[in-house]
């Protein structure tokens, strides 16, 4: 909530050309779901093995399998909203989700 | 050359719509309303008003596209009554909130149920807390002048706030009266043309409005449609002065009648109060010392007026055509009493609820209600319903299978 909360602000409060009564926005940086984040999904890429269980289950589509690279989940990171549905279906139990603050 | 038409309230209204050029209507017919709809439709298919005619399946279509329209920097026009008004109450709020100067005849009419089609002004009531200004019409002139004056007042950059012209249902939406229309041109120096003045949408310099605001800056919003509503105190004052200058009609947001010397007063709004004032005269040719106060500017409602011209009248009857149901009173009586000094203590204010559902509050009324505030001992003070029947409780009967 608090997260939502600090993103609509964000926005409102870079908006330098007008003097607006009322809500409105000029920067649409809410369109990039990914922002709405509370927690990542974290592959432990040793542990993959690649079966693409998560890339089909995962609602925004936001993820590509790489069978030849060595970070082989590939997330689109604006438009990942952070649900969690890959972590839970992966048959390998090599995803877990960590706090998007949490790290780095 | 100005000249005099025969025109009923609801022709008054679209003629002052006309002149102020609206560009978009977006309207829902209604009964008593249905003749705006259906003469600015007219007006647009003859040529005679260029304009886009928006064909809207309900009036909360009606206001959300008079919302949208008017944000592309036009004036965009509509009009509605009773359920119809109460269907645009999320999308009233809206306009409001978005500070969108949109101006709306409304043509008061009860709320169902029972069904009624007549006037009362519960619908208006109903919407006094959503951020909208609201004036209310004695007769068909008015009605012409607060709408073509509605524009400057909303429009203004201090205030942008929609308002609401309510008219009277029936009593002045189809009564025919002489009304003195001014020539375009006159109209045009006095309005002018619309120019935004806040939010506009505008495809090569995008923005969102109505986006979601969080508890950090609603409270701020809010207040900035607070602070609208003071300017609007002053700005219409400004405006009522420009106009009478102008074209030579003084109106006031709140108007006194023979209060000089008046023991009793009765206070009331919209197409009752030429009835009030007709019976002040006959009272006072009798050597009664009574007096009339109308309400013309409900919201914002103006306590500083009312206090000062109520001061030293010991006896004040108000008149509401809303039943306030559930409440110490009605909602004109509440503010009534809210204005008046509280160390005056030895002032009766009395309510009244009549002119329900159409019901003609007529010479016989008001001349009750002078009688009974006059003669008043009793420690009662809740509202007197003037003009109920005694057999309020059983006027239907039917059969039942037992």
């Amino acid at each position: 909530m608090l997260r939502m909360q600090m993103q609509q602000e964000k926005h409102m409060k870079k908006q330098k050309k007008y003097r607006v009564l009322g809500p409105m926005a000029s920067v649409f940086e809410s369109m990039k779901t990914g922002s709405w984040r509370l927690e990542r999904p974290k592959v432990e890429f040793s542990q993959c093995s690649k079966c693409g269980t998560c890339e089909r289950y995962c609602p925004a589509n936001v993820i590509t399998i790489h069978k030849e690279k060595e970070e082989c989940v590939q997330f689109i990171w604006d438009y990942c909203k952070g649900c969690g549905i890959c972590a839970n279906v992966c048959p390998k139990d090599c995803i877990s989700m960590v706090d998007e603050r949490g790290e780095e | 050359m100005a000249g005099y038409m025969m025109l009923d309230g609801n022709e008054a209204a679209v003629q002052a719509m006309k002149m102020a050029k609206v560009k978009v209507i977006s309207a829902y017919p209604i009964t008593p309303q249905s003749s705006i709809a259906e003469k600015l439709s007219d007006l647009v298919s003859d040529g005679i008003l260029k304009a886009k005619y928006l064909r809207v399946e309900s009036e909360h279509s009606a206001m959300s596209a008079a919302i949208g329209a008017q944000l592309t920097g036009v004036r965009a026009a509509t009009a509605t009554s009773s359920v119809g008004l109460a269907l645009m109450h999320e999308v009233l709020n809206v306009a409001s909130g978005c500070r969108v100067p949109i101006v709306m005849p409304v043509v008061n009419r009860a709320l169902v149920s029972p069904w009624s089609l007549w006037c009362d002004h519960q619908d208006s009531m109903a919407e006094r807390d959503s951020g909208w200004l609201q004036l209310y019409c004695e007769n068909v002139q008015e009605v012409f002048d607060f709408v073509t004056m509605g524009y400057r007042i909303a429009e203004h950059e201090d205030v942008l706030t929609p308002i609401m012209v309510c008219l009277d249902g029936f009593f002045l939406s189809h009564s025919m009266q002489k009304v003195l229309i001014p020539e375009q041109s006159e109209v045009d120096e006095f309005i002018g043309d619309y120019i935004i003045k806040n939010t506009y949408l505008d495809p090569t310099d995008p923005m969102i409005i109505n986006n979601l605001t969080s508890p950090d800056e609603f409270t701020e919003m809010r207040y900035q449609q607070k602070v609208g509503f003071e300017n609007a105190a002053k700005v219409m004052d400004e405006v009522f002065l420009e106009f009478e200058e102008k074209f030579g009609r003084a109106y006031r947001a709140v108007e006194g009648y023979r209060l000089g010397d008046a023991e009793a007063v009765i206070v009331s709004m919209g197409s009752m109060s030429g009835t009030v004032k007709h019976v002040v005269n006959m009272l006072r040719s009798e050597g009664k010392k009574v007096g009339a106060l109308k309400i013309v500017s409900f919201r914002p409602f103006r306590n500083d007026l009312v206090n000062e011209m109520l001061k030293g009248i010991k006896r004040i009857a108000v008149i509401d055509r809303t039943a306030g149901l559930g409440s110490q009173g009605t909602p004109l009586w509440h503010e009534v009493c809210n204005s008046i000094d509280k160390a005056s203590s030895d002032v009766i204010v009395k309510n009244y609820v009549g002119g329900l559902g159409g019901r003609d509050i007529s010479i016989e009324t008001i001349k009750k209600v002078f009688a009974d505030i006059m003669d008043d001992h009793s420690q009662n003070r809740s509202p007197v319903w003037i003009d109920v029947k005694e057999n309020a409780m059983d006027i239907r009967q039917v059969y039942i299978n037992v």
